[in-house]
């Protein structure tokens, strides 16, 4: 009997530790499948940062080295400097990107370093509990909004995507779900073509993957799912947001 | 080789390179510019090699933190508020293991501080900087050759022990020009330590993390970390002694205040007053031993620095209450000539009766 579904070969055998419902196996399953297929397991270095994913090394069977918050791209830039044959690739909450490593985010992006960063948005700081995140939206209850996010006391939603697509460096972006079978097979083309970016040299690309996190969202994963599209994409919207591929006038 | 005449912060830079230094990572202040733009005119257009203009020097230093994980040698430089900002770097650096080369070419401080030659981040080098249990290997040059010397030797040690290496000068180095030789020349290819993260070809895949949920696995990782401070102690400890052998009176300074104090040293000589210096080489690992065995014929010190007392507790701890160590030093920046020192070793040399 022909087999037809099996691990990747670039995921470890081992038990998630995340949440039941959580998004971020189905992501690193995705990344591992795209990795097996463009055949860069031995070249691929993973930046994981602290937060959920920081025992992202426990999964990923290939090089990964933890950042500090926030600094993954700037970790990524001085690996990717330093040894230009790698596929290097970091893996970044909201709270890792969006907040505390804005600065390493944009400038890497903006330098056109040729890099692949993989973006989990999922409106809160997971690890630590379930806090307000610069990505939360509007009239969430979080542990540090637990009157519901409101504008005028704490911000709005911060859609890095779209910023990072003003910069010239940038060559892809793409928001993507998984919470549903189509949209995971939709996340998993894009980050294809985001590691296919770094491996024809084109410059920063970038996968934001909105993603449940039913035990800080205190939903079922059925409802996390369910939030995600009628909810959470209403401010992030799911597509295509620059792709210069085919012009290939980036950097 | 033959000597030519260079900025302290230029010299620093020409023996990175001959170092084999690959990348350079650094983000404007002064007094230290010449040396990021010494490496944009010279290392960054080198085949193999980067020079990034950071946006920060938080991103720098983790820049150094990843061009040093792939094996390949990496460095930056600061001044003393940029130094502040890289502690979070350093302190993962040496949490993984991972060599690195930071200067600092300090100035006043706190806060924004001035942009003079101060020696008020001593503390801060020696002690770690950073938070958690470490220590970073520190150098503390006193001339422009020294700069170029120790700078050649920080590369070799922190690839030998693991563990980043700051130099310690200080504005008024990096900006003064001396003759200088280089000792080294650039390695034909550049070095590229084994254990470097390059995608696991051939070998089962790694990872470089500093975030355990063991306790006791962090514990060995501290002892491990300890065991190499003790080997430094035992065989890295560089010092200078000058004119010791017969001193009733010695001075404690290090950089650039020992050159100062030298001055004041010898016109205290012409003086008929014998007072000599010891210069620690290596801030840390501290030169305790070298030290203390001083006390044996010399019972009087002189701790002077330029700052308001930060190394005089390695010579106390050294000493050991061998000996009475007086303070003399001036903060902010404020650069106190050999006279002003001379009248402190003539009141004190006095006051205790060794005439």
């Amino acid at each position: 009997m022909e087999k037809f579904f099996s691990r990747p070969k670039s995921l470890k055998p081992a038990v998630f530790h995340y949440c039941p419902g959580c998004g971020h196996s189905i992501a690193h399953r995705l990344c591992c499948e795209v990795i097996d297929e463009l055949g860069i397991q031995d070249k691929a270095i993973g930046v994981p940062p602290p937060g959920c994913s920081v025992f992202a090394y426990y999964y990923f069977d290939v090089d990964m080295v933890e950042s500090a918050h926030g600094r993954g791209a700037a970790v990524a830039t001085g690996i990717k400097r330093a040894y230009p044959e790698s596929i290097v690739f970091t893996y970044q909450g909201d709270g890792d990107l969006a907040a505390i490593g804005t600065t390493e985010t944009l400038h890497a992006a903006n330098r056109g370093e040729n890099i692949t960063a993989i973006f989990i948005n999922n409106a809160v700081y997971g690890m630590t509990g379930g806090q307000m995140a610069p990505t939360t939206m509007l009239g969430m209850k979080t542990t540090t909004s637990p009157f519901g996010r409101e504008g005028k006391f704490e911000g709005y939603p911060i859609k890095m995507s779209e910023i990072l697509a003003q910069v010239k460096g940038t060559c892809y972006v793409e928001r993507v779900a998984v919470n549903s079978p189509a949209n995971i097979r939709k996340a998993k083309k894009a980050i294809k073509k985001a590691f296919q970016c770094q491996i024809d040299g084109l410059g920063y690309s970038l996968v934001e993957i909105l993603s449940p996190c039913p035990t800080n969202w205190k939903m079922s994963p059925i409802e996390a799912w369910q939030w995600i599209d009628k909810v959470m994409s209403k401010e992030f919207p799911l597509g295509l947001i620059k792709d210069t591929t085919s012009k290939s006038d980036a950097n | 080789m033959t000597k030519v005449l260079m900025t302290g912060n230029a010299a620093i830079g020409e023996a990175a390179i001959r170092a084999g230094c690959q990348c350079y990572f650094g983000y404007p202040i002064t007094p230290q510019n010449e040396l990021t733009e010494y490496m944009a005119a010279n290392l960054g257009r080198r085949p193999g090699c980067t020079f990034i203009q950071a946006e920060s020097e938080i991103a720098a230093i983790n820049m150094v933190y990843g061009a040093s994980v792939t094996g390949a040698r990496a460095m930056t430089s600061s001044s003393s508020p940029g130094i502040s900002l890289k502690q979070e770097g350093i302190s993962y650096l040496a949490a993984c293991q991972l060599p690195g080369v930071i200067v600092n070419m300090s100035r006043g401080g706190p806060g924004l501080g001035s942009i003079s030659a101060a020696q008020s981040d001593y503390f801060q080098a020696t002690r770690g900087g950073g938070h958690g249990d470490y220590r970073t290997i520190v150098l503390g040059p006193a001339s422009v050759q020294e700069l170029a010397d120790l700078t050649h030797r920080a590369f070799e040690m922190s690839d030998k022990y693991l563990i980043p290496v700051m130099i310690l000068g200080d504005g008024m180095l990096g900006q003064m020009m001396e003759p200088v030789e280089f000792k080294h020349e650039a390695p034909a290819a550049l070095p590229v330590r084994a254990d470097g993260l390059r995608g696991a070809k051939g070998r089962p895949s790694r990872f470089v993390r500093t975030f355990t949920s063991n306790p006791p696995e962090l514990e060995e990782l501290n002892w491990s970390l300890f065991r190499r401070y003790q080997l430094l102690q035992k065989d890295e400890v560089s010092y200078e002694n000058y004119l010791t052998e017969d001193a009733k009176l010695i001075v404690t300074a290090f950089g650039i205040g020992a050159r100062i104090a030298k001055g004041a040293i010898r016109q205290a000589r012409g003086m008929g007053m014998k007072v000599g210096l010891f210069r620690p080489i290596t801030l840390f690992p501290f030169p305790a031993e070298q030290l203390k065995a001083l006390a044996n014929n010399t019972k009087y010190y002189l701790d002077f620095e330029m700052n308001m007392g930060q190394m005089i507790d390695d010579v106390k701890l050294s000493l050991e209450g061998a000996g009475e160590v007086s303070f003399y030093g001036r903060p902010g920046g404020v650069i106190p000539t050999s006279t002003e020192v001379l009248r402190v070793i003539t009141r004190i040399y006095y006051q205790k009766g060794l005439s």
